[in-house]
């Protein structure tokens, strides 16, 4: 099967720090893929690299087989969905304005939007159970709430392929089961995922391939029923840790 | 509403001056049936200076709406990255030196270039799109160049001084390149609303709008040279006319009005009126002396401004 996206002997580094050297991997249709690693260790940096945000050292990263700066913007824009863990900006409208800024990519109209851009954006308020906040001034919105609409935001795009950065941060319980629902039925329809999470009890829910990222800048890629073990996860942490089984899933405990 | 204020103002502007007339006398005077003073008032001296205070007001709110989305900035004005700098130190300068009002023009435009490409060249040097050091070369640049107008009214001597002060508080009484203004206004109007998307985009964020599929650094320079061009032609109208494209984007917002497609033309008509205005009454208040349009821009702005903030909050 064809990858969607693919590295090529990546190395990446930013301010003098490797982050991974010569990495090959493909992330294919149906896909979901872990993005593991210590607080600083590049994670972020790593999936800007794929998104074409940040320039690798060396090798290259390619979209359906041409490599991502041969695409123009828009038209990786109307095919890999991007969450960023900090947007850096504000936004003066209201939270259905806000998700409607997904359709960006996808618009035709000289003025404004379409009625079928603007017909997807109460679906994706709904997957993210937004629709009570629809007419909301967005800069109103509290952190958990700006997640979920820049998740919404995300899906509005519908895009083949998103690369999430932290999605689950201020989401409280409920939303972050809901969150990966709405991820696994993404990944059910033949979109590929690349997340980067902190819990290993979504990885192993969720995901079929992990990333592990080490501090020291090698990396190891794999099936994550493969890779996520406790030798694996103590050398990528660099803590003790304990495995817990309850209910029939394994559960990583730190420090004791 | 806001479509209102574009005949109100115009309206005002028309009827107000030393020879104050009713809006019958504007209506016939208009229609120019009649040979008679009215007539000759308003074709050959209001008419011209309310469409060049309408246009000069729209071209600086415009700019000020552009360039508070390039440099995600609320505090963004015309003035913000130098332009008027450059052009007030080429206006001065050529008024010291004793220049007609041609030359002065042309000085001044001079000035304002320099300042373009200046500002343009450190700030987006090596293809390396910065925002942070254009916005900090401007102001670095505009600081010079108040050095150098103090150096210049220093040196200034009597009726020098009172016609480099007008400029500086914008002056529209020998305002000149009406059609080109105009032409300007509607072209950048126009593309800024065809591309309003764009500009609520790159307003959430550089990386935000990458990723969504904007050409960032294009769109920057992009829209750093239309702004220029707006505020350019504006200083050639009128003068450096503060306040205006700070102070109208911002009513705007507070008003509830967000997204660019309606911020830019609502920008741009309430921005060409408040001048209307302001310049009326600037006509009016010691009539038949001329106040610089500046000192009412701030003095009916301030308070609207803070009025529609404390509503806000």
């Amino acid at each position: 099967m064809q990858a969607f996206l693919e590295a090529r002997k990546l190395t990446v580094a930013i301010g003098g720090k490797l982050i991974c050297r010569e990495l090959d991997m493909m992330i294919r249709p149906g896909e979901c893929w872990g993005v593991l690693g210590q607080n600083g260790v590049g994670k972020t940096t790593f999936l800007r690299t794929l998104a074409g945000l940040h320039t690798p050292q060396a090798g290259m990263v390619s979209w359906n087989g041409v490599a991502l700066a041969a695409h123009a913007r828009r038209s990786l824009a109307q095919n890999i969905g991007v969450l960023l863990q900090n947007e850096g900006g504000e936004f003066w409208g209201s939270v259905q304005e806000y998700v409607l800024l997904g359709r960006f990519p996808h618009r035709t109209a000289l003025f404004g939007c379409n009625v079928q851009d603007e017909a997807l954006v109460p679906q994706a308020l709904a997957q993210m159970e937004l629709e009570g906040l629809a007419h909301q001034p967005y800069n109103t919105l509290s952190g958990g709430e700006r997640q979920r609409a820049a998740i919404a935001q995300a899906l509005a795009q519908q895009a083949q392929c998103y690369l999430l950065d932290e999605p689950l941060q201020h989401l409280d319980l409920r939303h972050q089961a809901q969150t990966m629902q709405v991820f696994s039925q993404l990944k059910e329809q033949g979109c590929a995922l690349m997340v980067v999470l902190h819990d290993t009890l979504w990885v192993q829910r969720c995901c079929d391939h992990v990333l592990l990222l080490f501090a020291d800048g090698h990396a190891l890629h794999g099936a994550a029923h493969e890779l996520l073990t406790r030798a694996h996860l103590e050398a990528l942490y660099q803590c003790p840790l304990r495995e817990l089984f309850v209910e029939g899933e394994r559960w990583f405990v730190a420090g004791v | 509403m806001l479509l209102c204020t574009v005949p109100l103002s115009l309206g005002f502007g028309l009827m107000n001056g030393s020879l104050p007339l009713t809006p019958i006398e504007v209506w016939y005077a208009l229609l120019g049936n009649n040979e008679d003073t009215a007539t000759e008032v308003l074709w050959q001296l209001r008419l011209p200076r309310v469409l060049a205070a309408f246009v000069c007001g729209g071209l600086l709110a415009l700019s000020g709406a552009l360039l508070q989305a390039l440099l995600r900035n609320p505090l963004a004005d015309p003035y913000i990255l130098g332009i008027s700098g450059g052009a007030a130190v080429g206006a001065l300068a050529a008024m010291l030196l004793g220049a007609g009002l041609a030359t002065t023009q042309l000085s001044s435009f001079t000035g304002a270039l320099l300042a373009i490409v200046a500002v343009f060249g450190l700030g987006f040097r090596h293809g390396e799109r910065n925002i942070y050091r254009l916005l900090l070369t401007g102001v670095v640049l505009s600081a010079g160049c108040g050095a150098l107008i103090s150096l210049l009214l220093i040196l200034a001597q009597g009726e020098q001084v009172k016609g480099m002060l007008f400029w500086l508080m914008g002056d529209l009484s020998y305002s000149q390149g009406l059609p080109f203004a105009w032409f300007v206004l509607l072209a950048v109007g126009l593309c800024a609303t065809m591309l309003s998307g764009g500009l609520d985009v790159l307003a959430g964020g550089l990386d935000k709008a990458a990723v969504l599929g904007v050409a960032v650094g294009r769109w920057q320079a992009g829209l750093y040279f239309a702004a220029a061009v707006l505020t350019v032609t504006a200083l050639q109208l009128g003068g450096s006319i503060g306040f205006v494209g700070l102070m109208i984007p911002h009513a705007i917002r507070l008003l509830g009005v967000s997204a660019h497609r309606w911020l830019i033309p609502s920008s741009t008509l309430l921005g060409g009126s408040f001048l209307v205005l302001a310049d009326t009454l600037a006509r009016m208040v010691w009539s038949p002396l001329q106040l610089p349009v500046g000192i009412f821009t701030a003095l009916l702005g301030v308070p609207v401004l803070l009025w529609l903030l404390s509503r806000r909050s």
